[in-house]
């Protein structure tokens, strides 16, 4: 009993436990932690059997690639558990991911009996994962060069966006005669979703790649606009009384007081712009611009190179979530006089 | 203006003469014209300690706004050492009864606020240590305002109003929300910080005690729109105490001014 209320409420752990009562019971947490690894290292084995025990359906490489790095991870983590059930702290690093191994292994098992070797899964739909490993060993020079081209595309127009929306929010929020102006036109194109400008954007351009950029630019100008301006109406008035007072002038006011207080919101503004601007970036590429993830995505499906679409997606969700972890990263530094509250 | 540099190495600031000169403000709310002050005449001689009492409401805080130039009053002038006030101006600080210090900043740097904005801060920057020595918040230079207590918060918006040398120091119920304990040293630190600078003090406050304990004179208004009602000196020295008869019998009056006859 002393040992179930003193280990996390993992389902994984409390199923390994199950399976081993007497063996956890004996030796306590630190074998616990062993019986993970090794129970991790048995779902890559059983990855690896299935890879080289049946042929494949189909044509595809790096089957035995595949199957003995899942063995040489079953290795490593056979290693650690030893480690583990000796004392040793040397690979307790692993240890906050194993249950996530147990289910990766597992999961890659069935994904590869039920592609690859029994076809449960309808062809060429869902090619294995061998497959997919063998676009990132044989086609990454193209991957590669998909990833620099969306990148700069979507840094520019972010940037631009950010840059255009931040200036437009602050200006909304501190001059009257401004808003008269752009706060109508704001309303009527802001909601508008980009990609509706898609293709008057193709042909007012003169390249598609600049079509692209301003697409980008819009969408995320829009939430940071209103964002920043919501962050700099909503700041405490009192904030501008105090700073009067000790001498402020006007350029202080917008620069050392405005911007300042309303950062937490723009930041918001950011996040919601950089998230709605990926699917513009998807989109453009798709649509017109020669280059990138989306364009990569779209010729592989043209091709029926599923096992290509399914690496390109995996590369675009890394590249995405990088570009919202490196935005949190700075927003983190930018406020770090507040509280953390999130953490991405 | 009197040159800043000049007003930093001097020790004690010499403080204004405040003239409030039949000042009469009402606000506009959606069409109907609303009294806050009717016809106040009021006149501090420098460094005199003068506590604002009046009901809740009657305008007292409007005005501090009027004396800080916050906002023109709607007839009469203030005129400060024969200057009319037509604007805010460094040499009258305002400590409100929220602290307000910029999240953002550190302690440090929010004292720092004034001299940025006047663009000396290269030149005084040594005043903002000294200034929290003042205060007694060396330790807490460093610290963003969430870590600090609601007492050490307000301590330190005393020092980002002191930093400046004021002639005038306006405080709108700097104490209001303090709890007692805090509140009986502040009034203490307050008194003393005065007497060894030497402004001219405006101070609004709900407290009778504290404006008897602080203050030289303390002016009572009427409910909304505000009018003086009386205008009591208290000729005691400092340190004053609370069971002083004198003061004692004095509180009574200023309860008896304020409708609370049957109170106590």
């Amino acid at each position: 009993m002393s040992l179930l209320s003193a280990l996390p409420a993992l389902p994984a752990r409390a199923a390994t436990i199950a399976r081993r009562p007497a063996f956890a019971a004996a030796t306590g947490r630190r074998s616990f932690g062993a019986a993970l690894a090794f129970a991790a290292a048995a779902s890559w084995l059983l990855l690896a059997f299935v890879i080289l025990r049946w042929p494949d359906l189909g044509d595809w490489g790096r089957g035995p690639e595949l199957a003995y790095a899942a063995a040489a991870l079953a290795a490593v983590l056979i290693v650690s558990g030893v480690l583990r059930a000796a004392g040793s702290t040397a690979l307790d690093r692993l240890e906050r991911a194993t249950p996530w191994l147990i289910a990766l292994g597992l999961a890659f098992s069935v994904w590869e009996a039920g592609s690859a070797k029994f076809g449960w899964l309808p062809q060429p739909f869902f090619p294995p994962p061998h497959a997919i490993l063998e676009v990132f060993t044989d086609d990454w020079p193209k991957l590669v060069e998909s990833v620099v081209v969306s990148v700069k595309l979507e840094l520019l127009g972010f940037a631009l966006g950010a840059a255009f929306g931040f200036t437009i929010g602050v200006l909304l929020g501190r001059s009257r005669l401004f808003g008269y102006w752009v706060h109508p036109v704001l309303r009527l194109i802001g909601p508008l979703p980009a990609i509706a400008w898609l293709p008057i954007a193709f042909f007012a351009f003169p390249s598609s790649w600049s079509a692209s950029i301003f697409l980008i630019a819009l969408t995320t100008g829009f939430p940071v606009a209103v964002l920043t301006w919501s962050g700099v109406a909503s700041v405490n008035p009192a904030y501008y009384d105090i700073a009067r007072t000790l001498g402020a002038s006007r350029a202080f006011l917008v620069f050392k007081v405005a911007i300042p207080a309303a950062l937490p919101q723009v930041f918001v503004g950011l996040f919601m712009g950089l998230g709605a601007s990926f699917a513009v970036l998807v989109t453009a590429e798709m649509m017109g611009v020669k280059a990138g993830l989306g364009f990569y995505l779209q010729w592989a499906q043209g091709w029926a190179a599923y096992a290509n679409m399914y690496a390109a997606l995996i590369v675009m969700s890394l590249m995405c979530t990088g570009f919202i972890s490196i935005l949190f990263r700075v927003r983190d530094r930018v406020l770090s006089y507040q509280k953390a509250d999130l953490k991405w | 203006m009197v040159g800043a540099t000049a007003l930093a190495t001097d020790e004690r600031t010499v403080g204004c003469d405040l003239d409030i000169r039949n000042v009469s403000h009402r606000f506009d709310l959606e069409g109907a014209p609303l009294d806050v002050l009717d016809n106040i005449d009021l006149r501090a001689s420098p460094g005199e300690f003068v506590a604002l009492l009046g009901p809740s409401g009657c305008g007292k805080s409007t005005l501090l706004r009027l004396v800080a130039g916050l906002e023109p009053p709607s007839e009469g002038e203030i005129v400060s050492d024969g200057a009319p006030i037509t604007g805010p101006h460094p040499s009258r600080v305002v400590v409100l009864q929220d602290p307000t210090l910029f999240p953002w900043r550190t302690v440090s740097a929010n004292v720092a606020l004034g001299l940025e904005a006047r663009g000396v801060l290269k030149a005084q920057r040594g005043r903002i240590e000294e200034t929290l020595r003042l205060v007694g918040l060396t330790k807490f230079a460093n610290a963003y305002p969430h870590q600090l207590s609601g007492g050490m918060a307000q301590r330190v918006a005393l020092a980002r109003a002191l930093v400046n040398d004021p002639e005038l120091l306006i405080l709108d119920e700097p104490l209001g929300k303090l709890d007692s304990l805090t509140r009986l040293t502040m009034q203490g630190e307050l008194v003393n910080l005065w007497r060894r600078a030497g402004f001219t003090a405006l101070l609004v406050t709900h407290d009778i005690e504290e404006a008897l304990l602080m203050a030289t004179r303390i002016v009572v208004l009427s409910e909304r729109p505000a009018a003086i009602k009386a205008d009591i000196r208290v000729d005691k020295p400092y340190p004053r105490h609370r069971g002083d008869a004198d003061l004692v019998s004095r509180r009574r009056e200023i309860l008896d001014l304020l409708g609370f006859e049957s109170a106590w």
